[in-house]
């Protein structure tokens, strides 16, 4: 496990360095020019978001009807990933729309259900921090609901408003550009994979520390 | 079994058997985990680690109908203020399918002593009032096994006193009593066997003699 | 099954009776509803005259900004006396209870709508009449998914710090999908020049789904989330 994490670390390190390169090399987009290099942050991003997204929201579900700790937390982890990846979605969304939209912010179908998934999630954790005992219970139950309206949050943003480019750019990508904006994904499903795991063994540690605190009888 | 509330350990390692026509008193100081205890018990709450076992089954191989022959006092009332006492009694026997159900309210009525005021609302009762009122409706459906959180709290001399007698006849009649309580002169006479709770570890309280003075002696 | 209903109603005959008797609740959350309808007219009209197209959006914030208030009153009249923990206790399948609050809340919420509705059709001068039908519809299958998800969370919030703020922190991004149907909808049906009856029908549909996919999923969850 350990040795697994350690090594999905050092890979996405090694590919975080290299992504500059790899990004650099890609053809430059011809309408957009340089700011269309922010795809291959945002777009990776915005998948390990969603996929962590479930994670959280299917370990939920599993700890509320097994209760099994360690299900417990994934969820927690998974749901902290999805601020953390979400709020890199959020940041670099406005930097790319300003240019190609000229404002910040549109209340696109994308936009909004990213910004609507990240604020299930923060509220997800505040209910964890604040929430006092018992909080796992509501938290997972608030995780495995939050991944439910994932559907509904995109199909009601969808009629509602779209203006995003829509998910075929990604296979009609140019060669140079589609390699580059692999490579990317796979740095950051790695990060993720490291993350998550270093996340969950903190967290078993934790465990473990309060079990000695109870036999040494100091609470 | 055990209980934890996150990372605070309720109950350690607690085990015991409750037969019919036994009465259980719990003694300790506050927080020690009696109220925990009787959570659990009663199926709100579900042992972190271990099991609990009514007739040799798990509450899941029951079902919902286990919860019928429980009759549950809390630390607080469970009465509706808005209610008069006689519709609080027809709710609950409603609700939890008490047989005869009119003789039935009219009999606890008359051991509550509040046939003059049946029909004022509860809100308007006194403290003793309305925990008289609760430990009927805590026994209206007829249930065989009582779970009673400080059941005396509140009451005057000689309602303690038909409630002493009320416990003893049901524990007389088969019932498995479980309670916890601060007053030992009343608990002792309703008990069969004393189990002092601190620190969520159980002990029993061995011996003849006051109760005061074994609690007193063991503490 | 017969058994579930029948308590479900018992509980929520109940909480008609207490609030028939008191009317704290309805009384606070319709004053509330049209506090939020006066504090957004005053915030969006120009002139005299309101935006064009604003009415639905006011409407539907003072639907879900009151039925916050009715769930946390309704909860914690459950709360205050332990009330909570010995309907759980009742010897039926748990998400009798659910559905037992579920009904009361949707009566509450439907009370204020019913109420919100004229009167804001009045204020910002909107064709109720004509489309009352569609919008009665709307309304209560809006109300329904929105009850739906905040009476599984208030009642699981019942044991926990800070329930107040958490509440509403959790339910309106949640019922994001249900404001914007039934934005989109009440607008569609007051549209100036006729309901606009097909982009009313794919927003009800979309309420529809939300209504039954979170609907099952609160009856599923509820056991296991209460359980402390």
């Amino acid at each position: 496990m350990k040795m697994m994490m350690n090594l999905a670390l050092l890979a996405a390190a090694l590919m975080f360095a290299a992504a500059p390169w790899m990004i650099m090399r890609a053809p430059q987009e011809a309408t957009m020019g340089l700011i269309q290099k922010i795809f291959y942050f945002h777009v990776p991003a915005a998948f390990v978001m969603f996929i962590t997204a479930f994670v959280s929201g299917i370990a939920g579900g599993v700890y509320l009807f097994r209760r099994s700790a360690r299900a417990d937390r994934i969820s927690a982890a998974a749901g902290e990933l999805v601020v953390i990846f979400g709020a890199i979605v959020l940041l670099t969304g406005p930097i790319w729309a300003r240019k190609a939209w000229g404002v910040w912010w549109q209340w696109d179908a994308r936009l909004t259900i990213t910004l609507v998934m990240w604020l299930i999630f923060v509220a997800f954790l505040l209910l964890r921090k604040y929430g006092g005992p018992g909080s796992e219970t509501l938290s997972s139950a608030v995780a495995l609901f939050g991944m439910a309206n994932v559907p509904f949050v995109y199909w009601s943003v969808n009629i509602w408003r779209t203006v995003h480019p829509s998910t075929n750019v990604v296979p009609s990508l140019q060669p140079g550009m589609r390699e580059a904006f692999w490579f990317c994904v796979v740095a950051y499903l790695l990060l993720y994979a490291a993350f998550l795991a270093a996340r969950v063994k903190l967290e078993e540690q934790r465990g473990a520390l309060d079990e000695l605190h109870f036999e040494i009888g100091a609470d | 079994m055990s209980r934890r509330y996150g990372r605070v350990r309720a109950l350690a390692d607690v085990s015991f058997t409750c037969g019919g026509g036994e009465a259980l008193a719990l003694v300790g100081p506050n927080g020690a985990g009696k109220s925990t205890l009787l959570n659990l018990l009663s199926t709100l709450a579900r042992p972190t680690a271990g099991d609990i076992l009514y007739d040799g089954r798990r509450p899941a191989a029951w079902g919902p109908a286990l919860r019928g022959r429980f009759g549950v006092l809390g630390h607080d009332v469970s009465l509706y203020p808005e209610l008069s006492a006689r519709e609080n009694l027809i709710f609950f026997g409603r609700l939890f399918a008490a047989p005869d159900l009119e003789s039935r309210v009219a009999g606890a009525l008359a051991a509550a002593g509040l046939e003059r005021r049946a029909d004022a609302p509860v809100g308007t009762f006194s403290r003793g009032m309305r925990q008289r009122l609760a430990i009927e409706r805590a026994l209206l459906h007829g249930p065989d096994i009582l779970l009673f959180d400080e059941p005396f709290t509140g009451l005057d001399e000689s309602a303690s006193e038909s409630l002493v007698a009320r416990l003893a006849a049901a524990r007389d009649a088969g019932a498995c009593i479980v309670f916890s309580s601060h007053d030992f002169e009343h608990a002792e006479r309703v008990a069969t066997r004393v189990a002092m709770i601190d620190s969520g570890r159980l002990s029993w309280l061995e011996g003849t003699g006051p109760l005061r003075e074994r609690y007193r002696s063991a503490r | 099954m017969s058994a579930v209903l029948r308590a479900a109603w018992l509980i929520a005959r109940k909480d008609f009776t207490i609030e028939a008797r008191s009317r704290e609740i309805i009384a606070t959350a319709t004053f509330f509803a049209v506090a939020c309808v006066l504090v957004f007219g005053f915030s969006l009209v120009t002139e005299g005259r309101a935006p064009e197209g604003v009415a639905a959006g006011v409407l539907w914030i003072g639907i879900a900004f009151s039925g916050t208030l009715s769930l946390g009153r309704l909860f914690e009249r459950e709360r205050a006396h332990d009330t909570l923990r010995t309907l759980l206790l009742a010897p039926i399948e748990r998400p009798a209870v659910y559905l037992g609050k579920l009904l009361g809340v949707i009566m509450l919420m439907s009370a204020v709508g019913a109420l919100l509705l004229p009167f804001t059709g009045f204020l910002f001068d909107q064709a109720v009449i004509r489309s009352f039908p569609g919008l009665a519809a709307v309304i209560l299958l809006g109300i329904t998914g929105y009850a739906a998800v905040g009476t599984l969370f208030a009642a699981m919030l019942g044991r926990s710090r800070s329930r107040d703020v958490l509440l509403p922190v959790l339910l309106y991004p949640m019922t994001v999908p249900v404001l914007i149907a039934g934005v989109r909808a009440t607008s569609a049906l007051l549209e100036p020049a006729g309901s606009d009856w097909e982009t009313a029908r794919l927003w009800i549909g979309v309420l529809v789904a939300f209504d039954a996919v979170f609907l099952t999923l609160a009856l599923w969850t509820f056991e296991a989330v209460m359980e402390e």
